[in-house]
């Protein structure tokens, strides 16, 4: 066995050439050409490997970065900005908050459990190698409709992952959201954030600094998974190519603790003598090392042979491209090998010395004594840049007219769209994961925004994620102003500033022209909005290719905000507090249906224009929000989102023994209007003055908090009772776990 | 008092009894799992976690520590040992508790908090719930928290009073929802809630708070009587 | 060398939850057939030893330390030997 397998060689350089399977790879035959002429020879099989892994949209953003290249991110706060494993600010004290979002929806759509798990492992590596400690993880999922078989083993596969390696490695899920719809189906989204914390002094990056430093090779063992998994992430679903779906991972969260706890005692005992740490994620050994170098501006080279390896017989190509779990690169000064090696040696952890930094700018593997690639760094890591083109889809040229509702019974239509699986409460989901762990979470999954404080300060940290997707669909520009308008609010209605921001760009095929004009659209409507609410974009990921059989999922860019409170006491809920307390509505109310639930409700679709946003108007209700809880006159407050008021005042009663008493000025569809920047708020009655004086925007005095369970609503149509209870059911009742 | 946290490779809520412990004044010190001396301690926990990966069985590994030979001879001398979650695992596998965690009935991981009725306020580590209500809500966090024992088994844990925490509804699936156990010298808990979770007002529990009040209130009078 | 091929189930009188989720999921695919599922664990050990019947000792003595919890676990043992190759 072992001799047939000998025999079997590689494609010569010649023969690649002629018989071009780098096609398969993802490598177009212009980038072979311009690898031959630069190279000035013909690359050989692992190198062409190395290109196709490096130039593929997954690991250079060839065709996003045009777009990219325009994300505001800077500001006083910024220590690092996107290009590193994740992006830091600055919270004061000489402490930063580090964090990233990424997708694994290609893995998660192929093999849920481990697509979902290493999804978790990999955002969890891009934390801890800036030396920070892991505080929470947050999840953005999007499936079919959940009355489809595929949907619920692709859900509860999701889900059983996130809780598989999350609560194993002991880093809390805090927080997120999960939403459906048909454009999902084939092509579910799985976006993990993570959030950690570190001492600026304790800052790490990922560069390969000073000739003759040491590269180290920490954790897991190289195997034959996930060879080619990124350019797998850069290419369309096809629902009969099965075959091709093979680049799957597992994730082992045991042994990534052992890697995350070394490594992070590593940088504490010896930072000085660490140059720099880089996780090995998509494109492996290839991309963490090629880029180290290529950010330092050195040159590298690997002794393949050190590599630990899992199974026998395998290739400096296969070495090169595996994507096996829980990896790191460290670069060590010359000299201080040991004593960091000591580190991981005392876990059990393979700690080895794989190559060196060098001074020539190439890039080197040896392999058995023999080179086997010899590249400049430079031309390795920086693909040939793309020219993309754009296109207005149709459906944006003629929009359909606005939607008008009509809301026969009220009491019905408020329990359907409470019953909404985009609406409904996702506690039987969310229970799976340990939320709790490291005690540190103050808000727990079902909040506005988790909140995670900081121990041994007054300081906590606000998370959320938020994606409109039907907004974006409508109108790229206006949702993408929108969702980052919406997870500001979810942050300010914790009591929190808002100070940055990371992002998951899932869209379509870019070659399309009008998939690439909605990423471009919604790129630079999120930029303006950031711009406006102070928070830069630090990080992110970029995820295309979102299709099954030539469709498109909805243009999908996951906003990820962090926000800062600076006390602990300013920390609010969306329950209300106590009966009497006065319930206030701020920001204009509009008819503003197009895109909203009770559209997707009552026509099972959505269409429609969007109305531009007033990012005045907009900043000054959530600063108008802020002041008030900070200044301690907010008891309760609740951003306001799919479902519009009707559904943010049903969930402020549910858990608290109190119901409401509120009158508004409208007929009763207006109840789900979705119009963008609103809260409701309680306000002690002692406090209503001084809350109103204060006030910077517009606002309605909708009633009072209730002492028993009455939910009483009047609008221009009459007065109408409600069932809490049933209310509550519909809410509660409407997904439940259905393992499978 | 003077504390021990065993951390096994894999051990995960090692740091949140550390503080906890921290908060009621007791000197705490992390102990690896290699270590085979515990008697500088007057008290040893094994906190919740997935020593091992929670590999082949929920502490069937780390059973196996040095520190297990070291945790049971502090067993026989009468101090305490408490075991959380996976602590209460390991303890169960080691024999120092009889039956056994296994999946939950339904099977997935459950984090939530729950509602524990207090079976027996008189031990070292619940005598300090003294007020007349004895249902309190604390955390759980466990995919493998169903306690299995023959029936010889519960039935000798009730008579002797070793059953001292209970679920008021069925979680888990449970033998009698029992949820929390005393060998039979009383002087060994494990339980499957986290009290260490629960001792803050800012994280919105503090039914863990007369957990430790008791640990500390049995040694302190420990020491009264043996002076 | 021997090979030990341990296979470790419950007690029948233990219930095996994901044993019923499964028998679960394939009632709802249809298959009428079944009337029970268990899951169960499946070792594979090689060893040293130079006859079977102490590689199977050892097997036996191996399983009852680590790898059932005698309480609930049951198990199975076939020896093979290995063919040097």
């Amino acid at each position: 066995m072992t001799a047939l397998l000998a025999t079997t060689h590689e494609p010569t350089p010649a023969e690649i050439a002629a018989t071009k399977p780098y096609q398969a790879w993802g490598l177009t035959d212009e980038e072979y050409m311009l690898i031959k002429q630069t190279l000035g020879r013909l690359p050989n099989y692992t190198e062409t490997g190395l290109f196709a892994a490096m130039w593929s949209e997954h690991v250079s953003y060839k065709k996003s970065k045009p777009v990219l290249r325009t994300f505001w991110s800077t500001n006083e706060r910024v220590l690092q900005g996107p290009g590193e494993g994740a992006g830091i600010l600055d919270i004061g004290d000489g402490q930063a908050v580090v964090f990233k979002a990424e997708s694994h929806n290609h893995p998660s759509a192929v093999e849920p459990y481990e697509g979902a798990a290493t999804g978790v492992g990999g955002i969890l590596r891009d934390i801890f190698s800036m030396g920070a400690q892991p505080i929470a993880v947050l999840d953005s999922l999007r499936f079919g409709e959940l009355t489809d078989a595929r949907t619920q083993h692709l859900l509860n596969g999701v889900i059983d992952g996130i809780a598989g390696y999350g609560n194993a490695i002991g880093i809390p899920t805090v927080g997120g959201e999960i939403g459906f719809d048909p454009v999902y189906q084939g092509n579910p989204l799985v976006n993990v954030m993570a959030v950690g914390v570190l001492d600026q002094e304790r800052m790490q990056v990922g560069r390969a600094d000073g000739s003759g430093n040491t590269v180290l090779y920490v954790g897991a063992k190289t195997g034959r998974d996930g060879i080619h998994g990124a350019t797998f992430a850069s290419a369309e679903f096809s629902s009969d190519a099965e075959q091709d779906r093979s680049a799957v991972q597992v994730g082992d969260p045991f042994l990534e603790k052992l890697v995350m706890d070394a490594t992070l005692k590593a940088i504490q005992q010896f930072g000085e003598a660490i140059v720099g740490v880089q996780d090995m994620g998509a494109a492996g050994l290839v991309s963490s090392s090629a880029e180290m170098a290529g950010k330092a501006g050195m040159g590298i080279h690997l002794q393949l042979d050190n590599v630990p390896q899992r199974e026998t017989g395998m290739t400096p190509y296969e070495l090169m491209l595996s994507e096996s779990q829980e990896r790191m690169l460290l670069v060590v000064t010359k000299g201080h090998e040991a004593a960091v090696q000591a580190v991981f040696q005392e876990a059990n952890l393979e700690a080895v010395v794989i190559g060196e930094v060098t001074a020539t700018g190439r890039y080197e593997l040896t392999w058995h004594g023999e080179t086997v690639a010899d590249l400049p760094v430079n031309f390795l890591t920086q693909s040939p840049k793309q020219t993309m083109e754009q296109v207005k889809p149709a459906r944006l040229q003629d929009p359909a007219p606005d939607f008008t509702p009509h809301v026969a019974d009220l009491t019905t239509v408020w329990q359907d769209i409470l019953a909404q699986p985009t609406v409904a409460s996702k506690a039987s989901l969310f229970r799976h994961f340990d939320s709790m762990v490291r005690t540190n979470t103050v808000i727990k999954p079902g909040g506005d925004a988790a909140v995670v404080r900081l121990r041994g300060t007054k300081k906590a940290l606000a998370m959320t994620t938020d994606v409109n997707a039907r907004f974006t669909y409508l109108d790229p520009y206006i949702g993408g102003q929108r969702a980052v308008a919406e997870a500001a609010g979810n942050i300010i209605a914790t009591g929190a500033l808002p100070i940055g921001i990371t992002d998951c760009l899932n869209f379509g095929n870019p070659d399309d022209p009008a998939i690439y004009y909605e990423l471009a659209q919604s790129v630079a409507g999120i930029n303006e909005m950031a711009r406006q609410i102070n928070t830069p974009i630090i990080s992110g990921n970029v995820s295309l290719y979102n299709e099954t059989d030539g469709a498109a999922i909805y243009p999908t860019p996951m906003i990820g905000m962090v926000g800062l409170h600076t006390d602990t006491a300013d920390i609010t809920t969306i329950s209300f507090k106590q009966p009497d307390d006065v319930i206030y509505l701020l920001g204009d109310t509009t008819a503003d249906f197009n895109g909203s639930e009770l559209q997707q409700l009552q026509t099972g679709a959505i269409a429609g224009r969007l109305p531009g946003l007033n990012r005045d108007k907009l900043s000054a209700t959530q600063q108008s929000v802020l002041a008030g809880i900070q200044q301690g006159l907010i008891a309760s407050a609740h951003d306001l989102a799919e479902g519009g008021l009707a559904v943010s005042l049903a969930e402020s009663t549910f858990g608290t023994p109190f119901g409401f008493d509120v009158t508004v000025p409208w007929t009763d569809s207006w109840l789900f209007s979705e119009t963008p920047g609103r809260f409701l708020v309680t306000v002690p009655a002692n406090a209503v003055d001084a809350f109103e004086t204060r006030l910077d925007t517009t606002y309605l005095r909708l009633g009072t908090v209730t002492h028993d369970d009455r939910l009483v609503v009047t609008t221009a149509d009459g007065t109408v009772n409600l069932d809490k209870a049933r209310l509550q059911e519909a809410y509660e009742g409407a997904i439940t776990w259905q393992r499978s | 008092m003077k504390a021990a946290v065993i951390q096994f490779p894999g051990s995960n809520c090692d740091f949140d009894m550390y503080y906890a412990l921290q908060d009621f004044g007791a000197d705490v010190q992390f102990v690896t799992e290699k270590s085979t001396d515990l008697s500088a301690y007057d008290a040893v926990f094994l906190p919740g976690g997935f020593s091992y990966g929670d590999y082949l069985r929920t502490g069937a590994v780390a059973r196996f520590a040095p520190v297990m030979t070291a945790v049971q001879k502090m067993a026989a001398t009468g101090k305490l040992v408490v075991g959380v979650c996976n602590g209460f695992q390991i303890l169960t596998e080691a024999g120092m508790l009889p039956g056994q965690l296994m999946m939950n009935q339904t099977p997935g991981f459950i984090c939530d908090e729950v509602k524990l009725t207090i079976t027996n306020r008189q031990t070292a580590f619940t005598n300090q719930y003294i007020d007349a209500t004895t249902t309190i809500k604390l955390p759980i966090a466990h995919g493998e928290g169903r306690y299995v024992a023959d029936d010889a088994t519960v039935r000798m844990l009730h008579e002797n009073g070793q059953v001292v925490l209970t679920y008021a509804t069925d979680v888990n699936g449970s033998v009698d929802q029992i949820a929390g156990i005393t060998n039979r010298s009383g002087n060994v808990i494990g339980l499957m809630p986290h009290p260490e979770r629960a001792v803050e007002t800012l994280l919105g529990n503090t039914d863990g708070r007369p957990f430790f009040e008791s640990l500390l209130a049995t040694i302190i009078t420990k020491e009264t009587v043996e002076a | 060398m021997y090979i030990a091929q341990i296979t470790v189930t419950y007690k029948p009188s233990i219930l095996d939850p994901q044993g019923e989720v499964i028998k679960d999921a394939l009632a709802r695919l249809d298959y009428q057939g079944v009337t029970s599922v268990t899951q169960g664990k499946y070792f594979e050990i090689k060893l040293t030893a130079t006859d079977e019947q102490s590689a199977y000792e050892e097997a036996t003595s191996l399983t009852e330390a680590l790898l059932i919890n005698p309480n609930t676990e049951t198990y199975r043992i076939t020896m093979l030997a290995e063919v040097e190759a």
